[in-house]
């Protein structure tokens, strides 16, 4: 069984096809990645396959059941989640706060009882803050426990991102240009960061554009163009396709 | 209990505030004063959680403060309903109410949600002003003395302890919601839609359940008004009133529980000290939400609360 199939997905903007006819697969266990040019529909595939936009035509199945047009929390619950291109940080909110928010589905949500403030709610979040306390030091946040995420740098915010997003325990992560903006230092950290998520048993689906990093890391590279499936294989098979060197790599990938 | 924290201290804090209080109120005018600060306060901490917490705009709470008030007014005359039995029924339909409009309203974003919710507040005023043979038109009505258990409650001192027992609950009430999962999603839906609905937030459901619980707080604190001054008229449902409100919890400190009562109880003191001010109040409180905006943008509370900390580390 495939972990996700995107069969003949459509998707268009004002006549502009974002997504077009695109079919893939992403098998359990390894780490993918989606690479092409800017435009090319890689966030708006993630954000149809998590439910922030729905698909004029096509299917998306996930663990074989349908998903296409379900809502974003519901997906969340089944196992899907992802981070952001542009942060999505709750910057009203602290670091910790904030991957507690990722635990809401695993949270005693009951209105009367919270209003009361009732043992449970309290030992709930007891035990949450500490999971979430786990999950900082996990991508390396440690000294930001307590911290307001207004005052934390850039790239302590893009892990954070991470770390709330497998607060939710998710079977699958869409990692959206996690390297952006990072130093080679915080690159490499983050390298090593996936590879941690991968070997914990979550499916890792990449969108980037450090070749470096995608090429090390990755099982299986899908190159999309125009929102329509280029090509896809190993590392070594794109790093020497021709398309893809003409569309995107250009003649340095092959050194990649 | 740790008294540290600023949610034990600031509720001993307002306790004690409550408790001492008559001390320093010499007659009724005074008393009269603090009463309505304690009512706008109940529906500010309301409000709060609608527009401070959750980030979502509206110009026309004033109407269910309105219907709240009407509500015990008619069911009490014209009807004979304990008074008790009113309020709830107000706060019943407020409940429905809200909740009918919340589904279609709640989808409107930014300036769409602010004219949505004027207008639904508007058309509340008008159905108050024009049902004259219910509410006594735009002259208003008398509403019955609050009783219970045949005991009717008269006068600024014993009002003075109920509001401020209400408002102590209100403020509990809303600390506790904030600090649990619920308070969580509801500060995630203002720090980013799209990443809490990812993160498994059913971002629409949260909007309508704090419109709708912040739309039943306002309808009691009408109802509590309408026995208290004895007399009510459709400005109470108003659009002035609904900005008054809007104003006192942005003054006071938007995702500030302590905040919306002190913004509360500033705009309500404010009108009585300068009695000129009454002929300009509208232009003051525009000229203080301005204000705020440019040059305190997180409120009072808020901000006092960062510079007082700095001054400690
Ligand atoms: N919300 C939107 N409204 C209109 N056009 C959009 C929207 N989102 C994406 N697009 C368009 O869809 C195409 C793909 O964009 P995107 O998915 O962001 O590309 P990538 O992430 O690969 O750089 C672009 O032409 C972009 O302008
Ligand atoms: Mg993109």
């Amino acid at each position: 069984m495939s972990l996700l199939k995107v069969q003949s997905l459509n998707l268009s903007f004002g006549g502009v096809n974002a997504i077009d006819a695109l079919s893939l697969t992403i098998e359990p266990g390894p780490i993918h990645s989606i690479i092409g040019p800017n435009g090319a529909g890689k966030t708006t595939l993630f954000n149809l396959i998590t439910g922030v936009y729905v698909p004029s035509d096509g299917q998306i199945l996930f663990e074989d059941k349908e998903i296409a047009g379900k809502k974003p929390w519901t997906l969340a619950a089944m196992g899907l989640a992802r981070t952001f291109q542009n942060l999505q940080i709750f910057f009203n909110m602290t670091a910790i706060d904030n991957i507690m928010v990722g635990m809401h589905l695993n949270s005693d949500t009951r209105f009367l009882p919270s209003l009361l403030r009732l043992k449970s709610i309290i030992r709930g979040d007891n035990e949450n803050r500490e999971k979430s306390a786990e999950l900082l030091k996990f991508v390396g946040l440690g000294d930001y426990i307590g911290a307001d995420t207004d005052s934390m740098p850039y790239g302590a915010l893009k892990r954070l991102e991470i770390a709330r997003s497998l607060a939710t325990q998710p079977k699958i992560l869409l990692l959206d240009e996690p390297a952006a903006g990072l130093n080679p230092a915080e690159t490499g950290e983050l390298d090593g960061l996936i590879q941690k998520i991968a070997a914990s048993g979550v499916t890792v689906v990449l969108v980037e554009h450090d070749m470096k990093l995608v090429m090390g890391v990755s099982d299986h590279i899908i190159v999309l163009e125009s929102g329509k499936l280029l090509c896809e294989g190993s590392a070594d098979e794109i790093r020497h396709n021709p398309d893809v060197i003409a569309a995107y790599l250009g003649e340095s990938g092959r050194n990649l | 209990m740790n008294f540290k924290t600023p949610r034990t201290g600031g509720m001993l804090t307002l306790a004690a505030l409550i408790t001492i209080m008559p001390l320093f109120l010499p007659n009724s005018f005074y008393y009269d004063i603090v009463i309505l600060i304690g009512i706008n306060a109940i529906v500010c901490v309301g409000l709060n959680l609608l527009i401070g917490y959750t980030g979502q705009i509206s110009l026309g709470h004033a109407g269910f403060f309105g219907i709240g008030a009407y509500f015990s007014g008619i069911l009490g005359i014209e009807y004979a309903w304990p008074a008790f039995a009113a309020m709830l029924a107000g706060a019943v339909f407020v409940g429905v109410i809200s909740f009918l409009v919340a589904r279609p309203i709640m989808k409107l974003k930014g300036h769409y949600l602010a004219m949505g919710t004027l207008g639904m507040g508007i058309i509340i005023s008008i159905i108050l002003t024009q049902e004259g043979d219910l509410t006594g038109g735009p002259d208003g009505m008398p509403v019955n003395p609050f009783t219970v258990f045949g005991f009717s409650v008269y006068g600024e001192k014993t009002w003075y302890w109920i509001v401020g027992a209400v408002l102590l609950i209100t403020v509990w009430l809303s600390l506790n919601l904030v600090d649990s999962p619920v308070g969580r999603a509801l500060r995630s839906v203002h720090g980013s839609e799209v990443a809490a609905e990812t993160l498994g937030v059913d971002v629409p459901h949260y909007k309508v359940l704090i419109f709708v619980a912040s739309a039943v707080i306002a309808s009691l604190a009408g109802s509590i008004y309408a026995h208290y001054a004895g007399f009510i008229t459709p400005e109470e449902a108003g659009f002035i009133h609904s900005i008054e409100l809007v104003t006192m919890v942005v003054l006071g400190g938007m995702a500030s529980t302590f905040g919306a009562v002190v913004g509360a109880a500033i705009l309500t003191i404010l009108p009585q000290l300068l009695t000129v001010f009454h002929d300009y109040e509208m232009l003051a409180f525009g000229a203080i939400l301005i204000g705020t905006m440019i040059f305190m943008r997180r409120g009072l509370v808020p901000t006092l609360a960062s510079l007082f900390q700095r001054k400690l580390s």
